[in-house]
């Protein structure tokens, strides 16, 4: 870590840039920012590319040629307030304000900025879903019982965030276990319209951070990371398809001997 | 246009409100930016159900908010000096087409085919509408988006 080697203006440039990318930020932003950093304190001869799960880094400092690389999972947990800041301070750098000792300190600062504590969480997921089912033309009762979906869910993304469940598992039994929650509520006798308070509970898995992020990589000529996340995008979409399909069409058969 | 209607639309802006800024918590936007990412996504869905009404098609509607959402965002980004990311994740989110990915998967799963695919056509199409749109606005010059000019330093 920083406290123990020299601090290294290409490995500052390199570790703000892996901040940016593993939050989520497009592969310009990443670029720019590294480079900006680089030409800030002085180092020759910089390149970088950046890939959605990789950076490559090349440098002259203090007369020595340097290079860095990484690989990286691509991590889903997108956290917008890290972008914020690392941008705040790549800013910050490029007017003077910082030594690479205190950018350095600075960096450390904003890569353990906290995500929003469970509670917190659990509430804007269901509000979030509650809202959209309402949106997508449901009425009050769908918009309560999507309320209740959506806290179930985001308890459920907790748990298999802790567990290290992969992506596409995750996906597929997320949208089960909604679609399941709606299918009993709606058994109760609960709610109107079954597919809007499905509709609005499963747009917090729906890959709209994946869509957004790629579409900015193409129309930057990042063909390559664009295209990764591109089909991120549409591999999530499929997988939360087949997780509300297989429910909708198993439960009916599964229920099937308790009906009259 | 009738007085209904109008209360209508009200109401559904200021849920679309709410509902971005949910998203933007869960996504961790910065404290000081959430009101900001809410007015994104509500002028993206306030277009967006205006479009349809008008009488443009999903896909025609979800292209247009697009534009009204991103343009937003890209105003927001020099005002505020946040990267444009912050705005535009948060704002596409009404736009996004969660019901296309559950119609299709529902048909899918039942056995209707050629449901199905016109559904996923369909989403697939609301895709290509939203980064035709996000591309779009993202490539005009950053001077439409300041509204005073300030020295560059």
């Amino acid at each position: 870590m920083s406290s123990q080697a020299p601090p290294s203006v290409l490995d500052l440039s390199f570790q703000m840039g892996e901040t940016l990318l593993e939050n989520g930020a497009e592969i310009s932003r990443v670029q720019e920012t590294m480079e900006r950093v680089a030409r800030s304190y002085q180092i020759d001869d910089f390149n970088v590319y950046v890939l959605t799960n990789a950076i490559f880094a090349t440098g002259v400092e203090n007369g020595v040629q340097r290079s860095a690389k990484l690989k990286h999972v691509p991590s889903t947990a997108t956290h917008l307030g890290r972008i914020s800041a690392v941008n705040q301070l790549s800013r910050e750098i490029a007017q003077g304000l910082h030594t690479p000792d205190g950018a350095f300190v600075r960096l450390e600062q904003v890569r353990t900025l906290p995500r929003s504590p469970l509670p917190l969480a659990v509430l804007c997921c269901a509000v979030g879903s509650a809202s959209f089912s309402y949106l997508f033309g449901g009425s009050g009762w769908d918009a309560a019982v999507a309320f209740l979906c959506g806290v179930a869910l985001e308890l459920f993304l907790a748990l298999a965030a802790r567990r290290g469940m992969s992506k596409f598992l995750t996906n597929i039994s997320a949208s089960a276990l909604v679609t399941l929650c709606a299918q009993l509520f709606f058994l109760l006798g609960l709610g109107n319209n079954l597919d809007k308070i499905i509709i609005g509970s499963i747009i917090r898995l729906v890959p709209g951070v994946a869509l957004t992020t790629s579409i900015r990589d193409f129309f930057h000529g990042d063909y390559l990371s664009g295209a990764i996340r591109m089909l991120d995008a549409f591999l999530i979409g499929g997988c939360i398809a087949v997780g509300v399909g297989l429910v909708m069409r198993l439960l009916p058969w599964a229920a099937g001997g308790l009906q009259p | 246009m009738s007085l209904p209607l109008l209360a209508n639309w009200t109401l559904q802006t200021v849920v679309a409100f709410a509902a971005t800024v949910a998203f933007a918590v869960i996504f961790h936007t910065p404290r000081q930016e959430l009101s900001y990412t809410g007015l994104t996504g509500a002028a993206g869905w306030l277009a967006y159900i205006v479009a349809v009404y008008a009488g443009g098609g999903v896909v025609a509607a979800s292209f247009i908010a697009t534009l009204v959402l991103t343009w937003l965002s890209r105003v927001f980004s020099f005002a505020r000096k946040e990267p444009v990311t912050v705005f535009l994740i948060c704002g596409i989110f009404p736009l996004v087409p969660g019901a296309g990915i559950y119609y299709t998967g529902y048909n899918f799963f039942m056995g209707q085919d050629s449901l199905a695919l016109d559904k996923g056509l369909e989403t697939i199409k609301i895709a290509v509408a939203i980064a035709l749109g996000i591309g779009l606005v993202l490539s005009l010059p950053p001077g439409l988006f300041t509204f005073r000019r300030r020295p560059r330093g």
